[in-house]
């Protein structure tokens, strides 16, 4: 089987109701499993923007993603691999406080993952750590190894593209122009 | 009738349809409807609402009825069953971009989640097989949602709209407004033709030594039919027809070299692999044209004009892709284009015609003795009607003998189901298609598997009191799939057999005319005497029960893989 590649699939659509399983249905028909998933309001108002990355192939993704922007309420779907992307994912972790201060290391790990602590009480001390997939793991694996993790969430990936066009922002004002010039 | 504007979310949706220029709207009442079709009571004048006997069937009948005419058809049903009813008929236009609108009651919007009484997901079910399907939980979303309804299915590349009516919406009242909708921010239908692309291409086709064009129904649905015609002439380019695509052009198109696919001709599948260009026009290459991708047209370029970025690169990897609406793109093709002569290219097409003929189509067509054959009696209803007929089929045998061999003089003269292959879709978009068409005749080919499919529109028949003409080929079999089992599991006929009622004395029970043929010397007058009866009649003729549609090209092998029989 060919090597599968990680795809971000980046869409923006109106935010209307039901679009999250029209958009999920289109990755269904093809047996592609979603990885991540996150969702917004972009910063143009009225904008929503679904970042979603998934394993496939080139010939693939770019099916689902023509298959995606057909649909009457997606403006537009882009999808990239992370050379073209700067990416981010957050994670908390929470860890019982009585735990936490018989390790007595836990200054190396923040150190070492540039992480930092959301809360202390008597119950738990939770960290967040934001960075790529590993980055997040390996903390957790660090903690795991040191102390018991409580409890454990990562989010969907975040990212914005690196190029000098900026894709939405174009399109909508060449759109904008051409309904001005048909009126 | 209330002209007054503060008015029911029923009447708005009357207003709204007369507005979108609708006057046919095909239907089935029921609980969570009742106040639409109570406003239509008050619409009769407007909006001439034909009852069918189930709700696939409005659905196959609007489809008919768009088919031929153009226009948007309308179906109005009831929610739960009824809906779920209409999926066969939502799924067919949506492969087949026929512009449908169906619009389903639906329970209260108080009720809505609560396993009410016949409540379904109607929007949840159809979202994978619409263009869109909306839910409106108020009176005054309605005229917006019929706009956009009407601009979403009719432009681009059409399709299946669902529109799920919640019975508080139908009653309210609130003040009627109407504006047409002709943008939507994100939904662009056509998209802009780049000239670079339409250079490369008419380059290619300057440069080309045999170029085929393959015809799909985007040259229908885009009436583009005269701007095929300049582009094939201009370059002299052989020209195969899809199914969906046939009647395009008429029959006896000097460039026309025939139909593609599994039960094409011989012609045009051998040459889409000899062919050092081929042209695809408002086509999708559906496996049953392309038969294995693998082998198919590796040694050609590729164009593909289409208005759905989705089909490019989809099934077969372009060369050049021309994106756009073919009624643009195709004269500015045109315009670059140097004339041309392929006389030598054409004449190849010739021998395999002729093979064709003499071992298939003269035995088919014009057999001398033996039962009656299929494609004998599509000959000659074809040639009895002049060749001026709505050509209508269900799916099968019948719908393979029917495309084969009925022959078309102008556009928008072939239904049939295409991408779905409904068995039952053929009698109710025979009804569909006269409304559509009501001054031409309209002769639908069906099984005796798939008539007993959607039989009951005969009621339909008899209440609307329309003269459609059926002819029933009837080998009772299931054709289509003993041909299989023939071909590919031994023999061995498991569940094809039919035991099957005396249709005649069904349709006589509707009040409809007919007559059995078992006969050839009895063929040709039953014939005449079925096109010259006013009103609707059905034509039984017992063919022989194990017949063949040849040529074929066994599921998912070369287009060159094609076998003839005998």
């Amino acid at each position: 089987m060919e090597k599968k590649t990680l795809y971000t699939v980046i869409i923006f659509s109106e935010n209307t109701v039901g679009l999250l399983n029209q958009i999920t249905i289109i990755f269904t028909r093809r047996q592609i499993n979603i990885e991540t998933l996150s969702v917004s309001p972009s910063a143009i108002e009225g904008v929503h923007k679904f970042t979603i990355t998934a394993f496939s192939e080139e010939a693939i993704i770019e099916k689902i993603v023509k298959q995606i922007d057909k649909r009457v309420d997606v403006i537009k779907a882009y999808w990239n691999t992370d050379k073209d992307l700067v990416f981010q994912e957050i994670a908390l972790y929470k860890l019982a406080t009585d735990n936490v201060l018989k390790m007595g290391s836990l200054e190396k790990l923040i150190r070492k993952y540039d992480a930092r602590i959301l809360e202390i009480n008597e119950n738990c001390v939770v960290i967040e750590k934001t960075g790529h997939y590993e980055e997040t793991q390996g903390l957790f694996d660090d903690l795991s190894k040191e102390i018991q993790v409580l409890q454990f969430i990562r989010s969907g990936r975040v990212a914005i593209t690196t190029s000098k066009v900026e894709r939405l922002s174009d399109m909508l004002a060449s759109m904008q122009d051409k309904l001005k010039n048909n009126k | 009738m209330n002209t007054d504007n503060y008015i029911s979310g029923s009447e708005a949706l009357m207003r709204s349809l007369i507005q979108e220029g609708v006057d046919t709207i095909f239907g089935y009442p029921g609980g969570a409807i009742m106040p639409v079709f109570d406003s239509l009571y008050d619409y009769r004048g407007k909006l001439n609402h034909i009852l069918v006997r189930h709700e696939q069937g409005a659905t196959h009948a609007a489809q008919g009825y768009a088919r031929v005419s153009g226009k948007v058809g309308v179906a109005l049903l009831t929610s739960g069953p009824g809906a779920t009813n209409a999926i066969t008929g939502i799924a067919d236009a949506m492969i087949d971009s026929t512009p449908l609108i169906v619009i389903t009651g639906q329970v209260s919007s108080a009720l809505l989640g609560s396993d009410a009484f016949q409540e379904t997901d109607v929007v949840g079910i159809t979202l994978p097989i619409t263009k869109w399907a909306y839910q409106i939980r108020s009176a005054e979303e309605i005229p917006w949602a019929i706009a956009r309804a009407f601009y979403i299915a009719s432009t681009g590349r059409p399709g299946a709209v669902v529109l799920d009516l919640a019975k508080d919406a139908q009653v309210n009242k609130f003040d009627y407004i109407y504006k047409k909708i002709h943008h939507i921010r994100s939904y662009q239908p056509i998209p802009d033709m780049v000239p670079g692309k339409v250079a490369e291409a008419a380059h290619l086709i300057d440069y080309a030594k045999k170029p085929l064009a393959l015809i799909g129904q985007g040259v229908i649905l885009g009436h583009a039919e005269e701007e095929l015609k300049a582009f094939l002439e201009k370059a002299d380019i052989p020209a195969a027809w899809t199914m969906l695509g046939l009647s395009a052009m008429p029959s006896d198109y000097p460039l026309n070299m025939g139909m593609l696919g599994m039960h094409g001709n011989i012609g045009p599948n051998r040459m889409t692999n000899e062919c050092d260009l081929l042209i695809a026009i408002g086509m999708r290459f559906d496996d049953r044209v392309t038969g294995d991708l693998n082998t198919y047209a590796k040694q050609a370029k590729i164009i593909h004009f289409d208005i759905d970025p989705a089909e490019i690169d989809k099934n077969v990897k372009t060369t050049v892709a021309v994106l756009g609406d073919v009624k643009e793109t195709l004269p500015a093709v045109t315009r670059l284009l140097n004339k041309n002569d392929h006389s030598e290219w054409k004449k190849e097409f010739k021998p395999y015609e002729d093979l064709e003929f003499e071992k298939v189509i003269k035995k088919e067509i014009y057999p001398e003795e033996g039962p009656l054959k299929m494609g004998e009696v599509v000959n000659k209803v074809s040639e009895a009607t002049d060749h001026n007929a709505i050509l209508v089929t269900d799916v099968g045998q019948n719908q393979m003998m029917g495309l084969r061999y009925f022959k078309f003089k102008q556009s928008r003269s072939c239904v049939t189901s295409g991408g779905l292959g409904t068995m039952g879709f053929g009698l109710p978009a025979a009804i569909g298609a006269k409304f559509g068409a009501p001054d031409r005749t309209v002769c639908l080919f069906v099984g005796d598997g798939g008539l007993q499919m959607t039989i009951q529109e005969l009621g339909t028949i008899m209440q609307t009191d329309i003269n459609i003409k059926i002819i029933l080929l009837n080998n009772s079999f299931l054709g289509m799939v003993r041909q299989w089992q023939e071909l590919f599991f031994d023999e061995r006929y498991s569940e094809t057999p039919m035991k099957n009622p005396n249709f005649v004395a069904i349709a006589a029970a509707y009040g409809i005319a007919g007559k059995r043929v078992d006969k050839r010397e009895e063929l040709q007058d039953a014939i005449t005497e079925m096109l010259n009866h006013n009103g609707s009649y059905l034509l039984e003729v017992t063919v022989e029960n194990k017949g063949m549609v040849y040529p074929m090209i066994p599921a998912g092998t070369c287009v060159t893989n094609i076998i003839l029989g005998e």
